[in-house]
């Protein structure tokens, strides 16, 4: 900073005439796969903390008692259906149909409600039995882990909804087409995590 | 518009899959998700070190899996950018599970009793 700058390089360098076209949305997905990648460390320090502490049980009930697999399984062929259907809906997308893509997003939609459901039941369910997430060091990181996923799938059905009607409005426009491709990598996403759940909490839970 | 995009080269229409891609990675999953599932419910590898050792290559595979098929992960995506985070990712999440994991396991197992007892043991 020592050296002056005389004006004349300052006002060369400031007026950029030769500034080249950056068309609207072009840097969104690369922004919004940035924005996954620090949910993914989100989820890394809730596996991490689940990893240490799953073991607590402080006396009380464990995986064993509380894991019922096959429903476990529903609820992971309901988040892999509802992938395909994703899938589906940006198929439509590309070939510009617009009935097909609301379609397959409310079908989307579908699958993914009845993830939660599930979900929720099986939470109802574990905290009428007294397993809270109060109880234990491996329930609070149990409840922390599942339930952050449970609530990113709630903004993800919440989004969803708001395409679809910004679909049923506009059609599909350049913008709406570059927000349903945010939501395919973040659903998509969501499903990568739920394969990391039910691999280190509910199968190996059943090992331990 | 979508000609100044062309030339441009910034390449949005890249990112979709084909409905080979789905299709594929869908069969992929399901098998992927189904032999954990079964591996655990039935108990068919007798030993349980083994058994969570092969689910989690599983888990690893059907994770790639889903990069390469739902997510429509290459090396080409956003010039390279999306895979470099990635794998940024990648190497950050391997140094907070294994560090947090193997440090706890240490603090347990120095922190437990019998450890306690040990050193007590050895003590004049």
């Amino acid at each position: 900073m020592s050296h002056s700058v005389s004006p004349a390089t300052l006002t060369g360098r400031y007026y950029d005439l030769h500034e080249h076209d950056h068309p609207e949305g072009g840097s969104t997905m690369l922004g919004f796969w940035i924005y996954l990648m620090s949910d993914c460390l989100i989820f890394a320090m809730l596996f991490a903390a689940f990893g240490v502490l799953g073991g607590n049980l402080a006396a009380g009930p464990g995986p064993k008692d509380l894991f019922d697999l096959p429903l476990v399984a529903l609820n992971t062929s309901m988040l892999l259906f509802s992938s395909i259907t994703y899938g589906f809906a940006m198929l439509a997308m590309q070939r510009g149909q617009k009935g097909q893509t609301q379609l397959w997003l409310l079908i989307t939609g579908l699958f993914g409600a009845a993830f939660l459901g599930i979900e929720l039941y099986e939470f109802s369910h574990l905290i009428h039995e007294g397993a809270t997430p109060q109880r234990s060091a491996f329930l609070s990181s149990f409840f922390t882990l599942v339930g952050t996923h449970g609530l990113h799938v709630t903004f993800g059905l919440v989004w969803l909804t708001v395409l679809m009607v910004q679909v049923g409005q506009r059609g599909l426009i350049a913008a709406n087409k570059r927000r349903l491709m945010c939501l395919s990598l973040f659903w998509h996403f969501l499903d990568v995590v739920w394969i990391g759940v039910f691999t280190f909490v509910y199968l190996m839970g059943m090992l331990r | 518009m979508s000609a100044a995009h062309d030339v441009h080269g910034h390449g949005h229409d890249e990112g979709h899959g084909s409905l080979r891609d789905y299709v594929w990675g869908f069969g992929l999953s399901v098998i992927l998700t189904a032999v954990p599932f079964w591996l655990v419910m039935s108990g068919a590898i007798a030993d349980k070190g083994t058994t969570a050792l092969v689910i989690t290559g599983f888990a690893a595979v059907q994770i790639v899996v889903h990069m390469i098929f739902f997510l429509h992960m290459n090396a080409k995506a956003e010039g390279g950018w999306n895979l470099l985070a990635l794998l940024f990712t990648v190497v950050l999440v391997v140094i907070v599970l294994s560090g947090s994991l193997w440090v706890m396991y240490h603090l347990n197992h120095n922190m437990m009793p019998q450890g306690t007892m040990q050193g007590m043991e050895q003590a004049p």
